[in-house]
């Protein structure tokens, strides 16, 4: 068991935990927060992609050791008071989700982009969000929603 | 209430209140539940195609940190019964039997052979190495041909045969004679590969038992909760009344989570054995070997026609991969697809014969739009080729061949009844956005300057079967269930409306679709619409989602349900306005008195009413809810045209889609936001069959596209913009006028995105290539025609 200390959306935790926890499943089994969730086991869906240190890492390949002494961003930690950031009205507004499984995970790896580049091309948010697979839209109206909210001024 | 009028829902491209959950993370998939006292299962596959069992031991696993319980094939046959097949296509077909957890002999790799309950997952995935199982090598069947062969191994040594049933369908001119008198005819094989169906969420379930009344509550990633129930009750013993299943946000399905799976079997067994609540989450991997796959298809065609292009007949020779055992319809999907090979083609003379064939692969079962891609693909990809011999336009040998707008209804040879349809409307638009034209003229060019990059333009017109299915229909196929759809509509005292539906959405916007239907019957503000569903408790009654029916079928019923209780409001009103109903109008929600419009009645104030009872017409019920049941008299035919440009590097073989357009016709559109999201998301997946996925096992039998790292799901980068529009041609079978738009994109794109590359090799002298065609292939092909 390591002891860690991790602030995740706001909130700090400390812990004990096996070197060998996923901080995905530190997130989801042990802090509750499933609004995370897991698509793949070789890293290659995103469907668990957070924010780590203000950079979007794919939480199924982090341990939760690494995370000690981070700051970890969730979905879940994105709306402040009920108040949706551009991103996620965008995606509500552009149709960018279906089954929504995929939705944390293109919405922080988006986040990162925005954040790096705040007017992307199309074909520069394809690119951005390759390692982040989607099954039911297309990705042609998440591609819309991360350009929609490229173009407020409201940070993402 | 104002009396200002109110914009009609249906048709509104409403966003969706489904996104709120969860695009904040606020989200109920099957993973996410935890109950005190869970227990983590994890299952023990069998590494190998086909192997008898000598020796079993699960009892080193006990001695593992956490682990409650192991368990092996035997321990679950004493409790089981075997998983269901629904759809005994013929009188005569071999039924193996299919226990949850093989005993003695394992037949595809993935096959589970025992199982582990520990404290946490990762102590019962590890518990799992610890089991010793002894296998004797059998060998395996994978070639659809050789496995019908005199000396094929045997799949189910018990059953004598790998041929699992063979299932007919002749009518018309004998086709024997029409390809005698016809003037050109053609003969093409083609495959459908395998593919794995990659629902974003893994399938998932979880097990609540309540010992002390036997009851017990399933959670699972499923499409189907109502079937689900009817069928763990058979197989478990658990009275069906005991059974409560629950299917809470699902991530996608795409007809892999139209199942009746094992792993739910195997939970309740679980959790009524140790009267704990058991949780079990498929990996990524896992599931390719454990979830089904889709088509795996090999389709002999052959089309007769005149010069002049004017069809004949058809004729088709399918074998169909069925896999180790049949699920709850595997054999049925063929099936499905036998009545659309004709398409929206007019012809004299039509034989079909499908041949299901075990083999020692994971079983094959629904995989988005379930028989019809594969149906659509060959007719689709023939008539490109005979457009070819005939030196025909491909537009234009459609053209002389479609059933005419004026032509409707019209019973195919295949004998269904098409109710409306205007293919060329359609096939106009499309072109015009496409601009056909333009791009046949930088073709020749590119084709006269010998451009290394050449460019291919592919056809599809298409048309389906949807609104599955009337329950007639569904007898005299064979298929177990009915295909009735159920809704039920609660009008709450302070007004609010509750809509229950009998479908059991997983990412197609059904609360959204279903409010915005009632609201419009009953005349009540789209937000005050709650729907509800996905829970064999709250909606008792249902036939759950697959095949695009639940709009058709489901969306119908809640229309009707709705105007019962309008119906039933309206005696109310009239009773408490003292005026007869004929004298009432129902506008926006307000009764009120012909010629005296201060006499008026909300539909909110006549449920209060309903609610208090105070005062109510003699002999009437309290509340004005309303149930309804809907059993479709026809199935709906929504139809399209798509077209594909692409550009294909002969140097290294990469296929690039440059343009892609289509035009839907889905009947009338509840919403057309989720139309063409559904749209989008059916094209990605029928080009993903054509360009690059692939389930490939080797000579052995393994999966080798056994994890995400391997099998190609295409990412934002590998598609293109699509340019999609409809044309609004109402269904008449049902008054909503819907059709059906789940999988459309699926089923034409695969053809359209494969005729466009063959067009652009075609000159070069390469005339098939295999799906997908990946970059290898057509390189490959490339490079054989040049010898
Ligand atoms: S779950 Fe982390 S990338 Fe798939
Ligand atoms: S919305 Fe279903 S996977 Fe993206």
């Amino acid at each position: 068991m390591t002891h860690i200390s991790v602030k995740v959306d706001g909130t700090t935790y400390e812990d004990d935990v096996e070197p060998r926890l996923l901080l995905v499943h530190y997130l989801r089994d042990r802090l509750g927060l499933t609004g995370t969730p897991i698509g793949c086991d070789t890293s290659n869906c995103g469907a668990c992609t957070v924010e780590l240190d203000g950079a979007s890492v794919k939480s199924c390949s982090v341990l939760a050791v690494q995370a000690d002494g981070s700051e970890v961003t969730t979905v879940q930690g994105l709306a402040h008071d009920g108040e949706l950031t551009a991103l996620q009205r965008a995606f509500h507004e552009k149709h960018a989700l279906q089954c929504g499984y995929c939705t944390p995970g293109m919405l922080m790896a988006a986040r990162d982009l925005l954040r790096e580049h705040p007017h992307p091309t199309s074909e520069e948010i394809r690119h951005a969000l390759e390692g982040n697979l989607c099954r039911c839209t297309g990705y042609q109206n998440i591609v819309r929603a991360v350009q929609a909210a490229s173009e407020e001024e409201v940070p993402a | 209430m104002t009396d200002q009028a109110v914009e009609p829902e249906v048709g509104r491209a409403r966003p969706r209140k489904e996104d709120a959950r969860l695009i904040t993370g606020q989200t109920n998939w099957t993973d996410n539940i935890s109950v005190n006292g869970l227990l983590h299962m994890a299952i023990l596959r069998s590494p190998m195609a086909h192997a008898r069992i000598e020796r079993i031991d699960v009892s080193p696993a006990l001695d593992r940190p956490g682990v409650i319980a192991a368990f092996s094939g035997g321990d679950f046959a004493e409790v089981l019964g075997s998983l269901p097949c629904a759809w005994p296509v013929t009188e005569d077909i071999v039924l193996p039997d299919h226990p949850a957890v093989a005993v003695d002999e394992v037949r595809y790799a993935g096959d589970p052979v025992a199982v582990v309950v520990a404290r946490d997952r990762y102590a019962a995935a590890d518990a799992l190495e610890a089991i010793e199982v002894d296998y004797e090598p059998l060998p395996p069947v994978l070639d659809l041909e050789a496995a019908l062969g005199q000396d094929a191994p045997l799949v189910h040594s018990g059953k004598g045969t790998n041929r699992c049933y063979v299932w007919p369908l002749k009518t018309g001119e004998d086709f024997d004679s029409v390809r005698q008198r016809a003037e050109v005819t053609l003969k093409r094989r083609y495959h459908q590969q395998r593919l794995i169906p990659n629902a974003m969420e893994p399938r998932a379930v979880v097990v609540t038992p309540l010992a002390a009344s036997g009851e017990y509550t399933l959670y699972s990633a499923t499409q189907i909760p109502h079937i689900v129930r009817v069928m763990m009750a058979v197989v478990t013993g658990i009275p069906e009344h005991k059974l409560r299943v629950i299917a809470p946000d699902v991530g996608g399905g795409f007809g892999s989570k139209l199942q009746v799976y094992g792993e739910e079997a195997i939970a309740l067994a679980v959790a009524r054995r140790l009267g704990r609540p058991v949780k079990w989450t498929e990996s990524r991997s896992e599931g390719y070997l454990a979830t089904h796959h889709g088509r795996g298809m090999i389709q002999d065609v052959e089309i007769a026609a005149n010069r002049d292009g004017t069809l004949l007949g058809l004729k088709v020779d399918l074998l169909a991969d069925m896999g180790a055992y049949l699920m709850l319809v595997t054999p049925g999907i063929p099936i499905l697809g036998a009545f659309m090979y004709p398409a929206i083609y007019k012809m004299g003379s039509y034989d079909f014969t499908c041949t299901g064939v075990f083999t020692t692969r994971t079983p094959t079962d629904a995989y988005r739009g379930a028989g019809r891609p594969e149906a659509t693909f060959a007719i689709e990809r023939v008539m490109d080729e005979l457009a070819v011999e005939l030196g025909l336009d491909p537009v234009e040998l459609r053209r002389r061949n479609w059933i005419g707008h004026e032509e409707f209804p019209y019973t195919t040879i295949a004998g269904l009844t098409y109710d409306s349809g205007n293919y060329e409307a359609a096939t106009e638009k499309a072109l015009a956005l496409f601009d056909y034209d333009k791009l046949r003229a930088e073709q020749a060019d590119r084709n006269h300057r010998g451009d290394t990059v050449r460019l291919g333009i592919g056809v599809s017109t298409y048309t389906e079967m949807c609104g599955l299915a009337p329950s007639r229909v569904l007898r005299d196929l064979r298929y177990a269930a009915g295909g009735w759809e159920a809704a039920s509509i609660r009008v709450l005292p302070t007004g609010k409306v509750e809509v229950v539906t009998g479908t059991s959405p997983h990412g197609q916007g059904h609360v959204t679709c279903w409010s915005q239907i009632a609201a419009d019957v009953l005349g009540v503000p789209f937000e005050d619409v709650e729907v509800v569903h996905g829970d064999t408790k709250a909606a008792p009654q249902g036939m759950d989602t697959y095949g695009s029916r639940s709009l058709v079928v489901g969306g119908t019923a809640v229309h009707h349900a709705a105007r019962k209780v309008v119906e039933k409001a309206r005696k109310v009103a009239a009773h408490l306005l003292e005026a007869s109903e004929n004298d009432l109008e129902f506008t926006d929600g307000v009764f009120s008195v012909k010629g005296s419009p201060d006499a008026r009645k909300t539909i909110q104030e006549v449920a209060f009413e309903t609610f208090s009872s105070h005062d109510l017409p003699d002999g009437m019920e309290p509340t004005i809810n309303a149930e309804h049941l809907t059993d479709p008299d026809n199935f709906s035919y929504p139809h399209g045209t798509h077209l594909c440009a692409v550009e294909v590097d002969t140097e290294t073989g990469q296929t690039r889609i440059r343009s892609y357009v289509s035009v839907d016709d889905v009947g009338r559109v509840v919403n057309p936001t989720i139309v063409e999201g559904q749209v989008h998301g059916g094209i990605a997946q029928g080009i993903a069959q054509a360009l690059y996925e692939e389930a490939v096992y080797d000579d052995d039998g393994n999966l080798v596209t056994g994890t995400m790292a391997d099998y190609l799901v295409p990412a934002a980068p590998d598609l293109p913009d699509f340019v999609t529009d409809r044309t609004e041609t109402p269904a008449t079978s049902n008054p909503l006028g819907v059709k059906g738009v789940g999988e459309a994109g699926t089923i034409a794109s695969t053809p359209a995105v494969v005729n466009a590359v063959m067009d652009a090799l075609r000159p070069l002298g390469v005339h098939d290539i295999r799906m997908p065609c990946t970059p290898e292939r057509v390189w490959r092909a490339v490079r054989e025609a040049r010898r």
